[in-house]
């Protein structure tokens, strides 16, 4: 199994980018995902970041995709869908509306956000030119195993989401718009105040979900360091990383480190020490609550 | 006229459903195929026949929802479900899942084929893409568009769309959405059920009520007033902010469902060919008593006359409504 780090969630300013992916340049991490994963709003104001970006992992030695719009509804979005296919790159689809842009015969990859839930879905986009596909983080460890199984024969690689916040659905509304009491389209950008999402929580206290724009993630970053070998062994080829603000050079380097063969040993405690009062869950792989948290 | 779509949880809906005036009626079989997996709801095999010649006699139409996405490992049960929707002569199937939809296209290429709200296709190319390649006849449009842009979608797709007027609301895009899963591990996409009541704890703590879902507070309210079901996502929240005040209310959506009865006659001028009434976990009677007055509406609106006035004040009585993303400012 090997690393990939996912799509920027968050909106961070161009210069974040631009440290994030050259700290990720020297981290021990087999391929990236790069673009706008929420929001299109976002994108004017760190897109010119991309091609360095790009270049800059590439020279380093990684594979690099880029991802398109999780939830693609106007114009200007089908419009970037479809020019994502000529930027040379692999174009990881996050909306099944890139397939219609999709050139003949091009290879692809499937991100999270895309329901594939059983062989049927994956065959279909093996045969369509699929190569790797990142399941949803929804899924149990038994559907993984099949799915891993089904990927095999049909000569694509099976990625399961290893650390994050899991996203859990998109919407046509902006809730950190709503939570300034503005509308979408009058957002001023607030989401950006907010570069690891915006803590929301029951009223009795307790952490709950996150807030990002017109996506809600977890609160408790999701885990798989105490599963890599169930993962292993279902021919599970990747874990997905996905990005934020902190140290995540250190963060892939745990993973990395575990994949070597490292013994977990008390993994999630190392793995607070990397984030300081962050809350963690095993996720979904047990078939419980994905909130269910790692003891 | 544009046609209504109406839930039937049971055959005793159905059969009201179709007396109060529904051209269509659409219904589930009993277990996990369907997005409304609820006990002691849905449709034996036999039911489905009876309640096709039923509808048919009548002149309405059935479709059965396989709109769930099949699970690894054990896609036959689906497999299945279609194959049988098909020999009791439903009109259409409404499928949610890629893989199910291509099995069902390549498998019985005679069936028509519904696009689930489930299946998030939210756009003119994610709509066409199924179209032309499966023969998809039918999108139903996810609530995530306004009106403007269901309009905009008509203008470039060929084939027909129906929307939601009445009912429940998901403010999130259907078909997308783990919220219920990572409270209690069930969820819409893999087991039918949203915030099941199998997960809901009430309690009473020092004067208030209290609603959890999977050990999370949702809702608490003063005794003696109403306490909304625990739905995650019309829940009452605090959402802590770094550099200002914290917000406390419904951070997603109010407790409120969705009446797009006054948009009707711009659905229709859109282009939309079908609107669908959510509920098929509802009583016979409020099936009745809905399908009454939107059939009513859309005779109305069939002649430009304007939508009657308070038909369902009752039914949304001590509930708000919203007519949800229909209206641009919602988002």
């Amino acid at each position: 199994m090997d690393l990939t780090i996912g799509p920027v969630a968050f909106f961070w300013s161009a210069e974040q980018v631009r440290d994030f992916y050259r700290m990720i340049a020297a981290a021990p991490v087999a391929r990236v995902v790069i673009g706008e994963w929420v929001c299109s709003k976002r994108l004017p104001f760190w897109q010119h970041e991309i091609p360095g970006a790009a270049e800059c992992l590439i020279a380093a030695g990684k594979e690099v995709a880029l991802s398109t719009l999780t939830l693609v509804t106007l114009k200007r979005e089908r419009r970037q869908t479809e020019d994502l296919f000529a930027s040379g790159l692999p174009v990881e689809i996050a909306d099944l509306t890139a397939l219609r842009y999709l050139p003949q015969g091009q290879p692809f990859w499937v991100g999270p956000t895309v329901n594939v839930y059983n062989e049927g879905t994956l065959e279909w986009l093996a045969r369509r030119g699929a190569t790797r596909i990142c399941l949803p983080p929804e899924l149990p460890l038994a559907s993984v195993e099949t799915l891993a199984r089904a990927g095999e024969a049909a000569g694509v690689a099976v990625e399961v989401w290893g650390h994050g916040r899991a996203p859990l659905a998109i919407s046509g509304r902006c809730y950190h718009a709503r939570l300034h009491d503005r509308a979408k389209d009058s957002c001023q950008f607030v989401c950006g105040e907010d570069p690891d999402g915006r803590p929301v929580e029951t009223l009795d206290g307790r952490a709950f979900l996150t807030v990002n724009g017109v996506q809600t993630l977890g609160h408790a970053h999701m885990t798989a360091a105490g599963q890599i070998g169930d993962l292993d062994r279902a021919g599970v080829s990747a874990l997905r990383l996905s990005p934020q603000i902190g140290d995540f050079g250190a963060i892939a380097g745990f993973y990395a480190g575990l994949l070597g063969g490292q013994a977990p040993g008390d993994a999630v405690a190392k793995l607070r020490d990397l984030l300081p009062g962050a809350e963690f869950a095993r996720g979904f792989l047990d078939g419980t609550a994905g909130a269910e948290p790692c003891l | 006229m544009m046609e209504l779509v109406c839930p039937a949880g049971t055959p005793a809906a159905l059969r009201a459903a179709v007396d109060a005036g529904a051209h269509t009626v659409y219904c589930g079989f009993a277990d996990e195929t369907n997005a409304r997996n609820f006990p002691g709801l849905n449709f034996s095999r036999e039911e489905l026949a009876e309640g096709v010649a039923y509808a048919g006699a009548r002149g309405a139409k059935v479709l059965v929802a396989i709109n769930t996405f099949p699970r690894a490992g054990d896609q036959a049960l689906w497999h299945r479900a279609v194959a049988d929707a098909r020999q009791a002569g439903a009109h259409a199937v409404i499928l949610a899942d890629l893989g199910l939809i291509a099995h069902a296209a390549e498998t019985h290429p005679d069936l028509r084929l519904h696009l689930s709200v489930q299946a998030a296709a939210a756009n003119p190319d994610a709509i066409n893409f199924y179209a032309e390649t499966f023969g998809i006849r039918r999108v139903v449009l996810p609530r995530v568009l306004s009106v403007e842009e269901i309009t905009a979608i008509n203008r470039q797709i060929d084939i027909e769309t129906e929307v939601f007027v009445f009912g429940g609301l998901c403010v999130m895009a259907e078909g997308r959405c783990s919220l219920s899963s990572y409270a209690t591990g069930l969820s819409p996409n893999m087991n039918g059920v949203c915030s099941p009541a199998s997960h809901v704890a009430y309690s009473e703590v020092a004067g208030n009520n209290e609603a959890r879902l999977g050990g999370f507070l949702i809702h608490r309210t003063p005794k003696g007033a109403p306490l909304p079901y625990p739905t995650l996502c019309k829940g009452c929240f605090t959402s802590p902010s770094g550099g200002g005040q914290a917000q406390t209310g419904h951070i997603f959506e109010d407790p409120v469902s969705l009446d797009a009865t006054e948009l009707i006659p711009k659905l229709q001028a859109a282009g939309v060919r079908a609107l669908k009434i959510e509920g098929r976990q509802r009583s016979r009677a409020y099936v009745a008593q809905v399908v009454r007055a939107f059939r009513a509406a859309v005779e109305a609106a069939e002649v430009g006359e304007p939508m009657p006035a308070g038909l369902l004040s009752k039914l949304t009585e001590g509930q708000a409504a919203t007519t949800g993303a229909y209206a641009k400012t919602w988002r």
